[in-house]
């Protein structure tokens, strides 16, 4: 249909069936090129993850399909890796054997044993895990985790490399840090990303694209918004750049005005006086 | 002259310097004798206490059960002599817990197996769950012993009933808790088997036993635990060589303090055995499990 990298087409999502069955998503189209960095914005609970999910074949769409270079997805599989928020590591294996696990099993047939060895410690180099190799996931801390499971899912060399909210569960030193070395291996690499996050600085930073989704139920595709922000980005430049807060102010404005996830106060309490004239 | 007298005083303040441990040794001694008063001091205490205790309330002479003193003085030659072979029954305590032992092994590594197994099966699928549970439910509050006379029957010798009350004894909280271990593996383990495409008996033993092993230490721990009170009382019915039934031929003898070092035994060896399930369990996990 389109000569696109990675399209998904028509894709709807209905969880349960009858009267209860709640329809999450509907109508999602998007086409993503190769070496695209997306960002998919919207808030919590109106299937972001759920659109993740269905590219990483974990779930399967209702309706509609995924095509990534030219062959349906179906199943999960190593061409599409995800990093987990919480990132996922098997904790009784060390931070090696948790990638090599990935590598060996992936890379079965089209590396030997050594080959496979070194790609393993080019990886956990990459993200800059080479100082422990031998520990185990509960020793060491959130970030780190993260690089791992980002080591881990850049070892399988992926088509499209899928991030459900990464840095959610970081300090935000800890994020920016992570954020800046994710895309300093994008500019080396160059892969396809997907990447789920609510927050606004993050997707404007680090996406060539914005996909801000409308709420729930029933979401889709509310707006996307080409970020045309020069690379390499630089945090702290671009807090004073007006093209940047541009971008940043089109996605507050989506999220807050457009797509405002609480109604105005309509439960207000009784005593105070100001809310109930606004509801009336 | 002066020289000389100084000489050897030098040298004696040096070698004093060299004997002394290092600050960083003196402070890592001093540790590790605070965490050794610490843990083994109270439990000398108390231990003393009750002794004194016992001692004091059985120290009558007509009293109905010895003072541990007598205990000891009775039981002289059991204790001095564990492995001493007299023919027949007649075996020193080592012998006796040994063939104890060795039922406990079989009828044990034989539930380590198919409670694992079953675990596994109920854990996955759901029908299997609901199929059995229910029974397993009902057939786990099955006292031990109560299953005895029905293996007689089925084996007509007592060596693979014993075996059989340890093995049926052992495995309901083997399965149950491989089960719920199975059960609880976490969505996310599981992704990442589906994403990286592990076949059936990769995914088995690289992510469901590793990410179930907490559970199912907890439950052999369970199971060896009554394994050893099972066998003690089966043994009892069943005669023979073995702990259990070295208790009941004291008893018959009126020989209480026999009974008395035999159930010291008894509780040193189930202690043993539950710190040994308890460190394999801490090994294979590499620390997640107790």
């Amino acid at each position: 249909m389109s000569n696109h990298y990675l399209s998904i087409e028509n894709v709807q999502k209905t969880f349960g069936r009858g009267p209860e069955a709640l329809n999450v998503l509907k109508d999602i189209n998007l086409t993503v090129d190769r070496g695209e960095y997306i960002a998919i914005i919207g808030h919590s609970g109106c299937g972001k993850s759920t659109v993740l999910n269905v590219v990483a074949g974990l779930l399967d769409a209702s309706a509609g399909g995924v095509i990534l270079d030219g062959k349906e997805v179906n199943q999960p599989g190593p061409d599409r890796s995800l990093v987990f928020q919480n990132h996922s590591l098997l904790p009784w294996l060390t931070v090696y054997e948790n990638v090599a696990l990935a590598v060996n099993k992936v890379c079965a047939k089209t590396m030997n044993k050594a080959e496979r060895k070194e790609w393993i410690l080019k990886n956990l180099d990459m993200v800059g895990m080479s100082h422990a190799l031998d520990q185990l996931p509960t020793q060491i801390s959130g970030g780190m985790k993260q690089r791992v499971g980002i080591a881990r899912a850049l070892a399988m060399e992926p088509k499209v490399l899928l991030l459900d909210e990464p840095f959610g569960a970081l300090d935000a030193l800890t994020r920016a840090h992570l954020q800046d070395e994710v895309m300093r291996i994008q500019a080396d690499l160059n892969n396809t990303v997907m990447m789920i996050t609510h927050d606004v600085d993050e997707a404007v930073l680090l996406s060539d694209r914005i996909v801000m989704m409308t709420n729930g139920p029933s979401a889709t595709i509310g707006e996307i918004l080409d970020i045309k922000l020069p690379r390499p980005r630089d945090r702290i430049a671009l807090a004073e750049d007006p093209e940047y807060n541009h971008y940043r102010r089109e996605v507050l404005r989506f999220l807050h005005e457009k797509q405002r996830k609480v109604k105005p106060l309509q439960k207000a309490p009784p005593a105070e006086p100001a809310r109930q004239a606004q509801q009336a | 002259m002066t020289t000389d007298v100084t000489t050897p005083k030098t040298t004696g303040a040096l070698v004093a310097m060299k004997l002394r441990p290092s600050p960083v040794l003196q402070e890592k001694l001093l540790h590790l004798g605070k965490t050794f008063l610490a843990n083994v001091v109270p439990p000398i205490v108390v231990l003393a206490g009750l002794l004194a205790l016992w001692e004091f309330l059985c120290a009558d002479p007509a009293s109905t059960l010895p003072a541990p003193s007598r205990v000891i003085s009775d039981t002289w030659e059991l204790i001095v002599n564990p492995f001493y072979d007299h023919g027949g029954n007649d075996l020193g305590l080592g012998w006796q817990i040994l063939a104890s032992l060795e039922r406990v092994a079989y009828g044990y590594a034989l539930a380590v197996i198919a409670g694992i197994s079953l675990g596994v099966l109920v854990g996955k699928s759901n029908w299997a769950m609901r199929g059995l549970d229910p029974i397993f439910q009902v057939l786990r509050t099955v006292p031990p012993l109560a299953w005895l006379p029905i293996s007689l029957a089925a084996f007509q010798a007592s060596a693979p009933s014993a075996i059989f009350v340890i093995f049926i004894t052992a495995i309901w909280p083997i399965i149950i808790n491989t089960a719920v271990g199975v059960r609880n593996i976490p969505d996310d383990y599981r992704n990442v088997a589906r994403v990286v495409r592990l076949n059936g008996f990769e995914n088995f033993t690289k992510i469901m036993l590793p990410a179930a092993a907490p559970y199912i230490f907890s439950g052999l721990r369970i199971g060896i635990g009554l394994s050893w009170l099972a066998i003690v009382a089966a043994e009892m019915l069943i005669g023979g060589v073995g702990i259990g039934f070295f208790i009941w031929d004291a008893w018959n003898a009126s020989m209480i303090s026999d009974i008395v070092l035999a159930l010291i035994y008894v509780g040193i060896v189930g202690f043993l055995l539950d710190r040994m399930v308890g460190f394999i369990g801490n090994r294979v996990t590499r620390g997640t499990s107790a």
